[in-house]
């Protein structure tokens, strides 16, 4: 019998499951492989009854936990797919603020009225099983973990940063150019699209588990960066995974 | 006789972008309850960019969305140039234009091919016509996937682009590249009218629905406006888009406290249709030649026809394209260094983006102090102005329907939202109450 699969989304932009849209005829093969029973942004039919749970964006107000423990209860395996969801992404830019203010600034005199608490990932209210990284989540890397896991097999994600890969395409590095880039930090898995883009490594795969912090501070240093600019930069994807540090 | 009660409390509906609920109470055939309501969580962008640095807005407020995040991008860059009179090259706007086409194309065949079609085959997905219809599924992936190679090849990326910065480009595509996607674009005519059939034979499944309201888009004398020009209304005269506060007047509504905009009418709307009723005129010759088929002209009133505004739209970005193309050929793309970056001293000041994204017009607006730090933005996103529009829509679709099985009466309501393609994850003024 084939694996029944169930996509849901939480506070993001679901770019991540246009990715899975953008598999476009490899999407059809995999159609081959899986029963999708859930997927609103695409489909009217929904069931309860599904092995592997794919979820996309942040948990940002206490309402929607119920939602996810149901999910986690309904689902064997529970995949968190984008940065949103993995990290926290974007959205936890907001936790650096005071709450207050946030609400103020958007929604004037009305912010009162609104549910919403620090945006985090999904493993801060679910177990997560499985992570695919990224803003967006690669679509060749999501086939691979689709692949591993209906193979029962782990999928290999790298744990080393995005310079390695950087470096071996070439790229000029950022601090040489007079920039500041978080690569040496993040988790590698991504090719470094965006310095092979043109610009620089803004850390959405979030931080490799054990980054070496040591020599990072080294380049900052070597390279005369103020402790403003390097809290700002990395603010604007490790504020879930770097609070309190 | 009395009539039986009808309730229909339809939550997150489907085959949308982002969630929202219909809620409606019908009884002794009168309508005591219809309500469109958002219940997407919030995410306050525009508190976010405070204090962010002026070459980084645009990367942040592109995650407000990853369906348009081109066009979020390019709004973003348009007001972070505005505000610090940054100039960019003729080359670097015709690649913006390809890249807004690319966009289009990509959104526009995804909601009418993914999304709308299952209505008009009578199925709740795509997923089965891919073996009942496969030619036509086939033909629909082609296009979605020549859109996408057409975004990836011009910003680097089709959702959260990396090459599109203040200024210009951080990188650019060859001469070669360019002449490719011409030729692709081109072969490409067959399957736009393959489609174009496919929808000729299904447009019945549309509800014949009329109902006056306002439009409003960009409008240019000399093309058919996407990346630039002044705010057009089919109610008045057009303005420059700096003044669009005087356009979108965002409001509260007291059941929902999710944003709404109006101008001169009750509600107004954006978007394909829009656009078409408001710049017919400037579309291309092919473009021209499908609105003809489906009988779609100025000024139409009839929402679901902004699914095939939409067809329409594809067919125009496609023959667009292919001459902006050939602009660049003409000229010879002029290369430029690795790594670009336009030399730029940040200053203070407010500038307005303004731009028409697959969903209607949108707004960026920012203010930044002496140091490139943004003090203050504004994101109007397309989907807020049609909200008030969708709703009066649903009042008024609804006594043409009420005597109708309950499903259908849901079926119509969903369509009728799915016909606007709402994008409700472009959420920086939603909030999520119910009144009961």
């Amino acid at each position: 019998m084939k694996p029944k699969v169930a996509f849901f989304d939480f506070a993001g932009c679901e770019g991540d499951e246009l990715q899975i849209a953008n598999l476009e005829e490899e999407l059809l093969s995999l159609l081959g492989h899986v029963e999708v029973v859930s997927f609103r942004e695409v489909m009217k039919e929904h069931s309860n009854d599904y092995d592997i749970a794919f979820i996309e964006g942040s948990c940002t107000r206490l309402a929607d936990e119920d939602r996810l423990k149901e999910i986690r209860k309904n689902a064997k395996i529970v995949v968190a797919i984008g940065a949103c969801a993995t990290i926290g992404g974007i959205n936890s830019l907001k936790n650096y603020k005071d709450p207050d203010e946030v609400g103020r600034i958007v929604y004037g005199d009305k912010a009162k009225l609104f549910d919403t608490y620090a945006a985090r990932p999904i493993d801060a209210v679910i177990p997560v099983d499985v992570y695919v990284h990224g803003c967006p989540i690669n679509k060749e890397e999501f086939l691979h973990v689709v692949k591993s896991l209906l193979m029962g097999k782990k999928p290999d994600i790298p744990n080393y940063p995005v310079c390695v890969e950087c470096k071996k395409n070439e790229n000029v590095c950022a601090f040489e150019r007079g920039e500041f880039c978080v690569g040496t930090v993040t988790r590698a898995g991504c090719n470094s699209c965006c310095v092979n883009e043109g610009t620089i490594c803004w850390g959405c795969r979030g931080l490799v588990d054990n980054p070496n912090e040591n020599s990072h501070k080294e380049v900052l240093l070597k390279y005369g960066l103020t402790v403003d600019e390097t809290i700002n930069k990395f603010r604007l994807y490790f504020a879930w995974q770097g609070r309190g540090k | 006789m009395s009539k039986p009660e009808v309730n229909i409390s339809l939550h997150h509906v489907t085959r949308v972008e982002g969630h929202g609920n219909i809620y409606v109470n019908l009884k002794d055939g009168t309508i005591k309850k219809c309500e469109w309501n958002i219940s997407e969580a919030p995410r306050f962008f525009e508190a976010m960019v405070v204090g962010r640095q002026w070459n980084e807005l645009h990367h942040i407020t592109s995650r407000i969305c990853g369906i348009c995040s081109i066009g979020h991008v390019l709004a973003s860059l348009k007001a972070t140039e505005a505000a610090m009179n940054i100039p960019i090259s003729e080359q670097d706007l015709i690649l913006r234009k390809l890249a807004l086409h690319g966009e289009n194309i990509q959104s526009h065949v995804l909601h009418i091919g993914y999304l709308v079609l299952p209505d008009l085959m009578g199925v709740g997905s795509v997923i089965p016509l891919a073996s009942t219809h496969p030619e036509e599924v086939k033909t629909v992936i082609r296009l979605h996937r020549l859109a996408n190679d057409m975004s990836n090849m011009v910003c680097g990326r089709t959702t959260h682009p990396q090459r599109l910065i203040p200024g210009g480009f951080a990188k650019l595509p060859t001469q070669k590249e360019l002449v490719d996607l011409k030729k692709r674009l081109k072969d490409s005519i067959p399957d736009l009218q393959t489609a174009a059939n496919l929808f000729k034979t299904l447009s019945s499944g549309f509800p014949d629905f009329q109902r006056e309201t306002e439009f409003i888009a960009l409008t240019d004398p000399n093309e058919y406006a996407l990346y630039d020009g002044e705010l057009g209304s089919t109610d008045s005269k057009s303005v420059p888009a700096s003044e669009y506060l005087s356009f979108t007047n965002e409001y509260i509504v007291p059941q929902s406290t999710a944003k709404r905009a109006k101008h001169l009418r009750d509600s107004y709307m954006v978007g394909a249709l829009a656009r078409l009723n408001i710049n017919y005129d400037k579309l291309s010759p092919l473009a021209k030649e499908v609105a003809e088929m489906f009988d779609l002209k100025p000024v139409c009133h009839n929402p679901f026809m902004n699914s095939i505004a939409q067809l329409v739209e594809v067919v125009h970005s496609v023959e667009d394209s292919i001459r902006l193309i050939s602009e660049l050929e003409a000229e010879g793309l002029k290369p430029q260094p690795d790594y670009f970056r336009p030399e730029i001293k940040p200053k203070s000041g407010r500038g307005v983006g303004a731009v028409e994204v697959p969903r209607g017009i949108l707004f960026h607006d920012y203010t930044y102090n002496d140091s490139g730090a943004c003090t203050k933005a504004n994101c109007v996103i397309p989907t807020n102005q049609n909200h008030g529009n969708i709703e009066l829509d649903m009042k008024a679709l609804l006594p043409q329907v009420m005597d109708k099985p309950k499903k259908e009466i849901e079926l119509t309501l969903e369509m009728l939202v799915r016909a606007y393609d709402p994008c409700i994850s472009c959420s920086t003024h939603y909030l999520n109450v119910h009144f009961e």
